[in-house]
């Protein structure tokens, strides 16, 4: 499954990294990469392994809240 | 926690700062002091460690860690002061760069704002408005005096003046009426229309322009990602060399003034921040770069190679003589259209735009019909076959030409193209077809020259002599002529061997896969042209050729922005380590050398916003 979340308005670059290797590390995640300047993840993930819920809830408490998605 | 507004985090986190720091001076290290130094560090920096331990947890030592790392040390040793400095410092150069930031991203935003927010359509017999993405494909549309067009479609009653500044930057009034085609975004300055919908929603030109310029802002320069990998190397290096450099000189203060300057924020964002000012720059004029890459490329190109129609001519070619040899001219015109009326090449177009405005009947049925790719059309036609095409196509019929043959060469010599028509015995006559060289051609070349391209090469599929006299007119440096549009792509591989980065411009219509095969491809007048915003990496949205001028100018600005900000970064990196290593530079000093360099990165880059507004490039 491929979602896209948007996020706060993201100002430092060095987060890009942060959180991509943050989502690598998630089981079930296959591809993920975090736009910078329109401060989105794109992602893809296998939801039998890991929900969308529990991505954006693992985005959030890591510092970063998901204000939408699509 | 409670959320507190980044604004008033700022200035409170300031205000701690401030008293902390005249506490210090006045009375000196006193209790009172102390308690306003911790409760200064802890209100700034208490999100700073949070996102330190959240990063953790994942194994992941960013620069969040590094500096709660260094507070915590500076704090068992004692050193509140500078605990309280370096997590306010932080805290205020995140919310400085923020707020900076923003303004390279407010070309988006600005064309976020032209986005049409409704469209009158007919509902159950009424007016109504709608949700520009309710709107179907075939719905009329109607827009009235100072209105916004909602969607992209074909003008079907009505005629009206339209500013198009939204898609093509150009703000000059255009006039559109029955047939012509408008774009989503655009504004009716005075008129009235009914315009039937061709594209709705996402799938607008406005949309797809849009969508372009976000995706190009995030994708990364080849220098991005090289700079990328620097930092992943850097970071752990550092704090391995200041691991050391404890175990060396058992100097705590020191080892930890290396780590915060560990990370080297203004390298990270050196080139980002000046591709996303110079696409957004581009945008508002129309130019759309598909990707830093398009901006670099562009700018270190030597050589830009033309497909002629549509670029160095406006591209709509006209039947200027027709000259009757065994026949009459109308029988010439008339036949020839017969013919041609089967084909889309853009000669056939002008003979048949030709025989429209004489009011000749062109829908004739023919048979055996054949087109033979450059070199012309065979066909029957009651009873007789007739040849329309080049001397190739005569000469392969062993159709004798020899007698036109001075005409030929003098009309050749005032760039006008030949369409031969003969029949199966003999020549009946030559229609001249000439396709207008653009105005402002010979400047936009001069200018290219002067800002440092070497060669101006011209691609086309004319005669050798009229290629000739338009490359001496306009000021070519290399040309070839004859070419089918597979011998385009090979041309261009040729060139690329010859001079290393080719850049080829186009019209994006029959051009396309040259347009793919050159190391960049521009595509001119490319809105509303699907296949031209696909295959090219950078697209001058409206036909005026200037515009190339001004990408040039803009991507070699921006790139030369983008060095700039590299050296500058990594001149503060070495001089930092340096004045650590040597002991002249404290923890807070580190922190704020290391905030204002990552500051002014940005506000150098936030310039290349302004390239361009004096009318100068």
């Amino acid at each position: 499954m491929k979602k896209v979340y948007q996020l706060e308005r993201l100002s430092c670059p060095t987060c890009v990294s942060k959180i991509e290797s943050m989502l690598k590390k998630v089981k079930g995640v296959q591809n993920v990469e975090v736009l910078f300047m329109s401060s989105r993840i794109k992602i893809e993930f296998d939801e039998n392994v890991v929900s969308s819920e529990e991505l954006k809830d693992r985005i959030g408490r890591f510092g970063y809240p998901v204000i939408s998605e699509r | 926690m409670i959320r507190i507004k980044k604004g008033t985090k700022a200035i409170v986190g300031s205000i701690l700062m401030v008293v902390s720091f005249i506490l210090y001076r006045t009375i000196g290290y006193e209790l009172v002091t102390i308690i306003a130094m911790i409760i200064t560090t802890l209100f700034n920096g208490l999100s700073i460690f949070k996102k330190a331990f959240n990063s953790l947890k994942y194994r992941i030592v960013g620069i969040d860690a590094l500096v709660t790392i260094a507070v915590i040390g500076a704090s068992i040793i004692g050193e509140f002061y500078e605990a309280a400095a370096v997590t306010f410092l932080f805290m205020l150069g995140e919310y400085l760069e923020a707020r900076t930031i923003e303004k390279t991203r407010s070309s988006i935003k600005s064309l976020l704002d032209l986005a049409p927010d409704t469209a009158r359509v007919i509902r159950e017999g009424k007016e109504t408005l709608v949700d520009p993405y309710d709107v179907v494909v075939g719905e009329v549309v109607i827009v009235k005096h100072g209105e916004k067009i909602a969607i992209d479609g074909k003008v079907v009653k009505g005629e009206a003046s339209i500013n198009q500044a939204a898609i093509t930057g150009e703000s000059m009034p255009v006039y559109k009426n029955i047939g012509d085609d408008v774009f989503s975004g655009t504004i009716l300055e005075n008129g009235f229309l009914e315009i039937e919908a061709t594209k709705v929603g996402s799938d607008t030109t406005f949309n797809r322009i849009l969508e372009l310029v976000e995706e190009a802002q995030d994708s990364k320069a080849k220098t991005q990602k090289f700079i990328e990998r620097f930092s992943k190397y850097y970071t752990p290096l550092i704090i391995v060399m200041s691991l050391i450099l404890y175990l060396i000189t058992k100097d705590i203060v020191l080892s930890l003034t290396l780590l915060v300057i560990a990370c080297p924020g203004a390298l990270v964002i050196s080139t980002p921040v000046s591709i996303v000012a110079g696409i957004g720059n581009g945008a508002k004029k129309g130019i759309l770069y598909k990707g830093g890459e398009s901006i670099e490329m562009l700018a270190k190109t030597k050589a830009i190679a033309f497909d002629k129609t549509g670029t160095i001519t406006v591209g709509k070619p006209k039947v200027t003589n027709i000259y009757a040899i065994n026949a009459t001219k109308e029988e010439v015109l008339r036949i020839s259209v017969i013919g041609e009326a089967y084909s889309v090449h853009p000669l056939a177009t002008a003979i048949i735009n030709k025989a429209k405005e004489e009011n000749l009947k062109i829908d004739e049925e023919v048979s055996n019909m054949e087109i033979i790719n450059g070199k012309g059309i065979i066909f029957a036609y009651e009873n007789e076959t007739y040849y329309i095409g080049n001397r190739l196509l005569m000469e392969e019929n062993n159709l004798e030409y020899s007698d036109i043959e001075t005409y030929l060469k003098e009309e050749e010599n005032q760039a006008q193209t030949s369409v031969i028509l003969a029949n199966s015995k003999m020549i009946l006559g030559i229609i001249s077809i000439k396709d207008e060289i653009r105005e402002n051609i010979k400047d936009v070349f001069t200018k290219l020259k002067k800002d440092g391209i070497k060669k101006i090469i011209m691609l086309t599929g004319d005669n050798e002599r009229s290629a000739r006299v338009i490359s001496e007119e306009v000021g070519i440096d290399e040309y070839y002529s004859n070419l089918l549009p597979e011998d385009k792509v090979e041309k261009i591989i040729e060139l690329k061997e010859k001079y290393g980065e080719v850049v080829m411009v186009g019209d994006g219509v029959n051009d396309a896969p040259a347009l793919a095969s050159a190391d960049l491809g521009i595509a001119i007048g490319g809105a509303g042209k699907d296949v031209a915003m696909e295959t090219a990496d950078i697209i001058l949205l409206s036909e005026k050729m200037e515009n190339l001028n001004y990408a040039y100018a803009l991507s070699r600005k921006t790139s030369s922005n983008m060095k700039q900000n590299i050296i500058f970064a990594l001149l503060v990196a070495g001089f930092l380590l340096a004045g650590v290593l040597i002991g002249s530079v404290t923890l807070s000093i580190g922190m704020l050398i290391h905030e204002i360099s990552v500051l002014l990165v940005i506000i150098n880059a936030v310039r290349l916003l302004g390239f361009g507004k004096s009318g100068k490039i």
